[in-house]
């Protein structure tokens, strides 16, 4: 008991515990959709490409998620326009627009700021969250959960069947950046938790590890989120009795739960796996 | 739903289709009447799935103009009186979805922005399920299905729809003969319920048992009309290039 009370002592670990598992359950609700519509690179590609924009606010003195939002939909913007105008891969094109940000981030950086606040940019540093960023951190990450919670369907309808949601009258279009807004505002909200360079595994890990528990979507998000808030806390704890990075900790706690269910789930007896891929025809059929 | 049956279902005309430049339609018309059972046939990449996806508003002729239950297609989906089986589904079928999900699906273009489903939707898909057969599936994830059963599924969403019109692009692809019969049978009692049903097949031996009309589609619409009239020996195989064989035509 006495091991969980101490460090509720601090109010820095306070803030740190309650920022990270609000971080870690809105990742965890985007990670499902974006594992299933296939969108990891891209949460990778807009994450680097905030480095910019975390510096220029900083030059001007303004709330670093105002800065990295806005380059946040810049990379979003840039990918979209260079794919829809030439025949370069997806892929690619987000290779070429996140590297080019983030490389402008570093020349800014380099002129502009300490070795030390590089580091929190890239790496996080929670437990030394203002009150102001732990509050912007807060909000944004309930807005953003509670509208994947509202319009959950229509956003499992577009990554499962674009096709159909636009032959239903659903604007796909509409649909299709306002969860790329969602995804950028997550990044820029989990920046100072886990920093830019883990924020992808916080956007991948808890919705993959989730994916291999269960055949249904609802069971999906809540495995996911139990797992990342769980990860968040103990990752806070460890950070604070082991004198470890914040970030670091609840990525890696990610990562054992991913490998520990991964683990069980080949230890299972073949029969009770979800199925993969085509299903060979069923005998009743 | 108002929809006047005694319009037309499809009314195409004139339409140019160009895909980066490249013509895959060119002035093609087409007036589909409501309550037929409608045959589209053409080689690959004659453009049948053009065809297809100019009613349903998914590509934007370059020419011409496409009227469908006397709406714009954009118009007509709003209503609900259209729905589409696409030609292989580009779906993941690893997706954690059960086929009950999937038919409620059909239920969102009807539904609030939150789709939250209601007692009609639920009745709607339960019906739609048993309709086609697969009720004790209900709770498979999809990929855990066959082929046919698949195409079911899909058909099963376009009903819980409650459209009037029902374009299957190449339904039997990858379907075996029995499950093809079956699909038929259930789509020829759907017609004798008054609704449109228009497919793509390359199987035109069977075409005729449940075909009224046909359509033979050669980067237009070569020809359309009642089986007995287009489904010629000559029209057919100016259709396919001169290869044809083993196949039971009109006269
Ligand atoms: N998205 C696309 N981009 C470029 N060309 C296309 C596209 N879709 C179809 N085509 C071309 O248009 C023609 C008609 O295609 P399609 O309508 O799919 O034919 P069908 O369904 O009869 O096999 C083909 O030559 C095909 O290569
Ligand atoms: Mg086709």
């Amino acid at each position: 008991m006495e091991f969980f009370l101490e460090p509720l002592q601090y109010a820095f670990m306070v803030k740190a515990i309650i920022v990270s598992s609000a971080v870690g359950a809105v990742c965890a609700l985007l990670s499902c959709f974006l594992i299933l519509k296939g969108w990891s690179l891209l949460g990778d590609a807009i994450s680097h490409a905030v480095l910019p924009g975390v510096v220029i606010a900083y030059i001007l003195g303004i709330p670093f998620g105002i800065g990295a939002l806005f380059f946040a939909l810049v990379a979003v913007l840039m990918i979209g326009l260079v794919k829809n105008h030439t025949k370069i891969k997806e892929d690619a094109v987000m290779g070429i627009v996140f590297t080019t940000l983030f490389a402008f981030g570093l020349i800014l950086i380099s002129r502009t700021a300490s070795a030390v606040d590089l580091m929190h940019v890239l790496f996080g540093y929670v437990l030394g969250i203002s009150d102001g960023s732990a509050l912007f951190t807060i909000i944004a990450a309930l807005s953003v959960a509670a509208l994947v919670l509202a319009f959950r369907r229509t956003l499992l309808l577009y990554c499962f069947d674009a096709t159909h949601a636009q032959t239903i009258g659903i604007p796909v279009r509409f649909v299709h950046y306002s969860l790329l807004t969602l995804l950028a505002i997550t990044i820029t909200s989990s920046l100072q938790t886990v920093g830019i360079i883990l924020v992808i595994a916080m956007l991948i890990t808890p919705g993959a590890t989730a994916f291999l528990l269960t055949k249904r979507f609802g069971a999906m998000l809540e495995i996911a989120v139990a797992t990342s808030v769980g990860s968040s806390v103990s990752g806070a704890y460890m950070s604070y009795y082991l004198d470890i990075s914040t970030g670091g900790a609840i990525v890696f706690v990610q990562g054992l739960i991913f490998l520990a269910v991964f683990a069980y789930t080949l230890a299972r007896p073949i029969r009770e796996r979800p199925a993969k891929g085509i299903a060979s025809e069923p005998k009743q059929a | 739903m108002m929809i006047d049956k005694s319009k037309l279902a499809i009314d195409i005309q004139g339409v140019d289709v160009h895909y980066h430049g490249f013509a895959a339609l060119r002035d093609t018309s087409i007036q589909i009447e409501h309550g037929t059972f409608s045959g589209v046939i053409g080689m690959n990449g004659a453009g049948k799935s053009t065809l297809f996806k100019v009613v349903m508003g998914l590509v934007r002729p370059t020419r011409g103009r496409a009227i469908v239950c006397e709406r714009t297609p954009r118009q007509a989906q709003k209503i609900g009186c259209v729905a589409y089986v696409p030609q292989s589904e580009q779906v993941d079928w690893d997706f954690p979805i059960s086929v009950y999900d999937v038919v409620m699906m059909g239920r969102y273009g009807a539904q609030n922005i939150f789709r939250s489903p209601r007692g009609d939707d639920r009745a709607r898909v339960e019906g739609a399920l048993e309709r086609v057969g697969m009720a004790e599936y209900r709770d498979r994830q999809i990929g855990e299905l066959s082929g046919g059963q698949r195409k079911r599924v899909f058909v099963a969403r376009a009903l819980a729809q409650g459209a009037e019109i029902l374009l299957l692009d190449e339904p039997f692809a990858g379907v075996d003969a029995k499950s093809e019969r079956a699909l038929t049978e259930l789509l020829v009692s759907f017609k004798a319920e008054g609704k449109t049903i228009i497919l793509s097949t390359h199987e035109l031996t069977s075409l005729t048992e449940y075909c009224d009309h046909v359509a033979l589609v050669k980067h237009t619409v070569v020809a359309y009309g009642p089986t007995e009239e287009v489904f010629t020996r000559d029209l057919v195989s100016h259709t396919y290039d001169g290869i044809v064989h083993r196949v039971a035509f009109a006269k």
